[in-house]
């Protein structure tokens, strides 16, 4: 990585950057009212980097939670990745060490980035891919460490900004029911976790693992369905 | 919590996030085309499991009193309003949140 790719990968950021910062102090902000030290937001920022899974991070910190519950909701939080690792695939073959950063640095933002720029001519691509990941990482680490100084100085009521959480997920919700033609998987998941919820009860969220087993045992029953060839836009082929 | 019960939450967390990053690359990185059942969970799952979480952020909204529940639903249902209207992130979830925040220390 050099000047040249940092430069040309910085203009291609900068959508990132106003999001980042944006939310990453809604983020530092709120661990800082749950009344974390500012420290840990920036740590947070810089080993987990994930803006879904640190939100829901506060509130596991904020109610102490048991480690395994930690894990299994980071775990169902971040399935999607998946999906996204499976089509860099290619992208980033031959990155060298620099593969590991570009694994640990694939946000939904990162990704987006990546699936849809080309490097510049005369910028190596490899460079170019891995400036923007890192530009990224950065936006999101100031940004929290701001928002989490403005918490720590700035002592208004913060009562209810946890539901910044609530608020996040329900714009991905949003702008996943405009992505998709089919919404059958939106109404699987929210009646089989709302049943779910109603049968176990909502201590420590446990409820989630029987949902989300229910969750895929429907999308599988469900699979003729939803992969059905007419479905698909004209002309459009099964993946 | 102590400093180490916070440090051993944030590294699972930490840990947790990288592998499921790291998972496609381990399972298939060797060239292997992933199973088509694979393909259809990782495009079909995401919704389901967002709608899931939404379910979870409500887990423990209580409907004994009109004050107990009509703050989150007030505020959730702006967020949707704001965002298929403007379609900005930091829009919807500020404007959302601080409504919230309103309407729990000073309207119910």
């Amino acid at each position: 990585m050099n000047r040249k790719s940092l430069a040309a990968a910085f203009p291609h950021t900068v959508p990132v950057l106003m999001g980042y910062l944006s939310i990453g102090i809604v983020f530092g902000w709120m661990l800082s009212a749950a009344g974390f030290h500012t420290v840990w937001s920036g740590i947070m920022s810089l080993t987990i980097y994930a803006g879904s899974g640190q939100y829901l991070g506060v509130e596991l910190l904020a109610n102490a939670s048991p480690l395994a519950d930690a894990a299994f909701l980071t775990l169902v939080l971040n399935f999607r990745h998946l999906v996204y690792g499976l089509s860099m695939l290619e992208k980033f073959q031959g990155m060298g060490w620099r593969k590991l950063y570009m694994i640990f640095s694939l946000t939904d933002e990162t990704y987006a980035l990546l699936a849809g720029v080309s490097a510049p001519e005369g910028v190596d691509e490899k460079d170019f891919y891995f400036s923007i990941a890192l530009l990224d990482h950065l936006y999101w680490i100031a940004g929290s460490v701001i928002g989490a100084v403005a918490g720590a100085l700035i002592t208004i009521n913060t009562e209810g900004i946890d539901f910044a959480m609530t608020a996040l997920f329900l714009v991905i919700a949003v702008e996943q029911w405009q992505s998709n033609e089919r919404h059958a998987p939106v109404f699987l998941g929210a009646a089989g976790t709302l049943a779910c919820l109603l049968t176990f009860g909502p201590e420590g969220g446990r409820f989630l693992i029987p949902a989300l087993v229910i969750l895929v045992a429907g999308l599988l029953l469900m699979r003729p369905n939803l992969e059905k060839p007419e479905m698909l836009p004209k002309g459009g082929e099964l993946e | 919590m102590t400093t180490a019960q916070i440090a051993a939450l944030v590294a699972v967390m930490a840990i947790v996030t990288f592998l499921t990053r790291a998972l496609p690359f381990l399972l298939f990185g060797r060239g292997g085309e992933p199973p088509k059942v694979v393909l259809y969970l990782g495009r079909f799952l995401p919704p389901a499991v967002i709608a899931m979480l939404i379910v979870y952020c409500y887990r423990n909204v209580s409907f004994a009193a009109v004050g107990d529940w009509a703050p989150a639903f007030i505020a959730g249902g702006a967020v949707v309003a704001l965002h298929l209207w403007k379609k900005n992130n930091m829009l919807s979830i500020v404007g959302g949140t601080i409504l919230y925040m309103v309407l729990v220390q000073a309207v119910f």
